[in-house]
C-alpha cells in the first residue's frame, strides 16, 4: 500500500527535475542573446540580440507595407491622370515608376536614419538598429546596411522569378540560387544574427520593446489583511527566485481560477490549511510579499536561491 | 514602521517619479525630436539619465521584481540611445556631406576608382577592336532584340540619335526608364557584390564595358562615331563616372575583406563599408542627375556641339569637385 503511493511521488519528482533541466537550458540559451554594453558612465546595459525569426517577421511586415504603399500610390496616380487619355496613362506610368524606385531604395533608409532607428515593421516587433561598438549609429552605417539588401533580397527574388528556357539556364539559375542562399541564410549562422549588411555597416539589431512600469504587487492597498498572514521562515524556504517570478506573472496576468489553483498548490506545499473566509488573492499577495522580502534579504547577504531545488550547496 | 513594506519597494517608491519624468522626456524626444523639449527638460535630462542608470545597477542587486528590472533595462537603453545618439539635424548632415564628406571619400578612393575605370573602359576597348575586326562578335555579346545592330542602315541608326518631336510625356518616360534601366541596379550591385573579394564587381564592370564597346563599334563602322559620342556622353559622363565610382566602392570593400592589414577582418570591413557607403550614395545621386540629363537634356538638345559642351563641362565639374585639393579640417 505504501509502495503504491510512493511510486507516483518519485515519478512526479523525476518529472519536476526534468522540467528544471529544460528550464535551465532555455535560460542558458536566452542568456546567449544578451550583449553587455558598457556605457561611458561605467554601467552595463544588457541589450538583447533580435532573433532571426523576429527579424524575418519585421522584414515581411515592411515588405508588405512597401507593396501596399506602391499599390496605393499607383492607384492615386492613375486616378489623377485617367482623364487625360492615352498620353495621361503614359505620364502616369512614368510617375509610378519613379515612385516605385524611391520606395524600393529609400524606404528602409528613411526610417532607420530617423530618431527611432527602426522601420515600422521593426518597431512593431520591438526591434531597433544600433551600432555594434555602442557608439553612434551614423547615417553612413544605415546606408551601407540597406544597400546590401539588393544582394540579400532583390537578387534572390529576381533569380526565383527568372524564366527558364533550357536546361543550361535552369542549371545557372540553380547555381545562382544556391549562391545567394548564402547571403539570405547568413544571419542564421553567426552568434550575433548579423546579416551581410550589418557586417559591412558595423550595426546590430536589438530587441528592446517598451515596457510599462506596473504597480508593485506588495503595494496592494488592503495591507491590513495581508499583515494578518504570518509565515514562518520554514514556510518561506519552500520556494526560490524562479517560483517567485512565476508567482509574479500569475498575480499580474492570470485568471481567478488559476490564482485559486496556485494558492491551493502553495498551501499544500507549505502545509497550511485554508482558513474559513480566507481570500485566495490576499493569501497569494501576502505570500509573494513575504517570500520576496526574504529572498531579497538573502540576496543582500550574497545567497541567491535560484529555485526550490537550490539548497545553496 | 510596517515591516510588510519591503526595502526594494521603498527604493522604487523614492525614485519612481524621476523614472517617469525621464520616460516622458525620452518618449517625447523619440516622437518629435530634441526641439520638442523645453530648456528645463534638457537640463534635467543628464541627471535623470544618470540616476536611472545607477538605479538599474542597484535594482539588479537588491530587487526581485521582474517588472521593475525589465522597465529600467528598456528605459536606460532608450535614454542611452537618445543621449549618445546622433545629434546632427538632417539638413546639417546633408550640407556636410556635399561640402566635405562626398568629395573627401571619392578622392580618398583614387586607386579603386582607377581599377574600376580600367575594368569598364578596358572591357569597352577590347570589345570595340574585336567587333571592328569581325562584326560576328557583336552577336556573341548582344541578343537579337536591339534594332541598333550591324545590319541596320545608316539612316535608321542616325534616327535613333536625334528626337524630332518632343513632349513632356516622352521625356518623363525616358527619365523613368533611365532610373529603371539596369544602370542604377548595376551601381548598387557593383557595391553589394564587392563583398566577395571584389571579383563579381570586376566581372560586372567588364561585362558592361564590353556591351558599350560593341555598341560603339556598330556606329563607328557606319561613320556615326562622332554623333554617337555626343548622344552618349551628354549624360554618359555622369552616368559612367557614377558606375565607375560604384565599382570603386565595391573594390574598397573587397580589398578590405581580402587584405585587412593590421586590423581584424571585421573591423577593416566595417571601416571600408562606412566610407564606401558615402561613395555609393553619391553615385546614386549622380545616376539621378544622369537620368535627368538623358530624359530631358538629350531630347531637347539635338545639336552635336551643345551636347559636347555639356559633356565636357560636366566632366570638368565632377573632376574639380572631387579631386581639387582643399584644406582639410585640421589645417583650418
Amino acid at each position: 500500500m505504501a509502495k503504491a503511493s510512493a511510486a507516483p511521488a518519485v515519478d512526479s519528482r523525476r518529472e519536476a527535475l526534468r522540467r528544471r533541466e529544460l528550464r535551465l537550458k532555455e535560460n542558458a540559451r536566452q542568456a546567449k542573446r544578451v550583449r553587455a554594453l558598457v556605457t561611458p558612465e561605467g554601467a552595463a546595459l544588457n541589450l538583447k540580440i533580435a532573433t532571426a525569426s523576429e527579424r524575418a517577421g519585421a522584414f515581411l511586415l515592411d515588405f508588405t507595407l512597401q507593396i501596399i504603399l506602391i499599390i496605393v500610390s499607383v492607384f492615386v496616380i492613375a486616378w489623377m491622370f485617367s482623364s487625360m487619355g492615352f498620353r495621361g496613362w503614359s505620364v502616369a506610368g512614368s510617375l509610378s515608376a519613379v515612385v516605385v524606385f524611391f520606395l524600393r531604395n529609400f524606404y528602409f533608409i528613411f526610417f532607420e536614419i530617423g530618431r527611432k532607428a527602426a522601420t515600422p515593421g521593426k518597431r512593431a516587433l520591438g526591434l531597433r538598429v544600433a551600432a555594434r561598438n555602442g557608439g553612434r549609429l551614423t547615417a553612413n552605417a544605415v546606408l551601407a546596411r540597406n544597400f546590401m539588401r539588393e544582394l540579400e533580397v532583390f537578387l534572390p527574388l529576381s533569380l526565383l522569378l527568372m524564366t527558364v528556357e533550357d536546361e543550361v539556364s535552369a542549371w545557372i539559375r540553380l547555381l545562382g540560387i544556391a549562391w545567394t542562399a548564402v547571403f539570405v541564410l547568413f544571419p542564421l549562422f553567426n552568434r550575433d544574427k548579423l546579416r551581410v549588411g550589418d557586417l559591412i555597416a558595423g550595426t546590430i539589431v536589438i530587441h528592446a520593446p517598451r515596457t510599462k512600469l506596473k504597480k508593485d504587487i506588495t503595494s496592494a492597498s488592503p495591507l491590513s489583511t495581508a499583515a494578518s498572514f504570518a509565515f514562518t521562515p520554514a514556510e518561506l524556504d519552500a520556494y526560490g527566485i524562479h517560483e517567485l517570478h512565476v508567482l509574479e506573472d500569475v498575480l499580474r496576468q492570470s485568471t481567478r481560477e488559476i490564482k485559486a489553483r496556485v494558492a491551493e498548490r502553495i498551501r499544500e506545499k507549505i502545509g497550511r490549511e485554508k482558513q474559513t473566509g480566507e481570500d485566495d488573492l490576499a493569501f497569494l499577495e501576502a505570500y509573494y510579499g513575504a517570500l520576496r522580502s526574504r529572498l531579497e534579504q538573502q540576496m543582500l547577504f550574497g545567497e541567491r536561491k535560484e529555485d526550490k531545488f537550490d539548497t545553496g550547496r | 514602521m510596517n515591516d510588510r513594506v519591503i526595502k526594494s519597494y521603498r527604493f522604487r517608491e523614492e525614485r519612481e517619479s524621476d523614472w517617469a519624468k525621464l520616460d516622458l522626456i525620452v518618449t517625447r524626444a523619440e516622437k518629435r525630436g530634441v526641439k520638442a523639449l523645453s530648456d528645463e527638460e534638457l537640463t534635467a535630462l543628464p541627471r535623470l539619465y544618470r540616476q536611472a542608470v545607477s538605479s538599474l545597477s542597484v535594482a539588479r542587486s537588491i530587487s526581485l521584481d521582474q517588472n521593475v528590472l525589465a522597465y529600467l533595462e528598456t528605459l536606460c537603453a532608450r535614454a542611452y540611445f537618445f543621449v549618445y545618439g546622433t545629434r546632427a539635424s538632417i539638413g546639417a548632415r546633408m550640407a556636410q556631406y556635399f561640402r566635405r564628406d562626398w568629395p573627401a571619400s571619392v578622392s580618398a578612393a583614387i586607386k579603386p576608382t582607377l581599377l574600376a575605370a580600367l575594368c569598364l573602359f578596358g572591357g569597352a576597348l577590347v570589345a570595340f577592336f574585336l567587333c571592328l575586326q569581325d562584326m560576328e562578335w557583336y552577336w556573341t555579346i548582344h541578343q537579337g532584340w536591339d534594332s541598333r545592330n550591324p545590319d541596320a542602315s545608316y539612316d535608321s541608326l542616325r534616327d535613333t540619335l536625334y528626337t524630332e518631336d518632343t513632349n513632356i510625356a516622352d521625356m518623363l518616360g525616358a527619365f523613368a526608364a533611365q532610373l529603371f534601366s539596369h544602370n542604377s541596379g548595376i551601381a548598387i550591385f557593383a557595391f553589394a557584390l564587392g563583398f566577395c573579394f571584389g571579383i563579381p564587381t570586376a566581372i560586372l564592370l567588364i561585362y558592361n564595358g564590353v556591351y558599350l564597346g560593341s555598341f560603339f563599334a556598330v556606329f563607328w563602322q557606319k561613320g556615326l562615331a562622332a554623333e554617337l559620342t555626343g548622344w552618349l556622353f551628354i549624360h554618359g559622363v555622369t552616368e559612367l563616372f557614377a558606375i565607375v565610382l560604384a565599382g570603386a566602392a565595391g573594390f574598397m570593400i573587397g580589398g578590405a575583406v581580402a587584405f585587412p592589414g593590421t586590423k581584424s577582418r571585421m573591423q577593416s570591413m566595417r571601416d571600408a563599408g562606412n566610407s564606401a557607403a558615402l561613395v555609393i550614395i553619391g553615385a546614386v545621386l549622380m545616376l539621378f542627375i544622369a537620368a535627368l540629363l538623358e530624359g530631358f537634356g538629350r531630347q531637347l538638345i539635338n545639336s552635336d556641339m551643345t551636347r559636347y559642351v555639356i559633356a565636357v563641362t560636366s566632366l570638368i565639374f565632377w573632376l574639380t569637385y572631387f579631386y581639387w585639393p582643399r584644406a582639410s579640417e585640421e589645417d583650418r
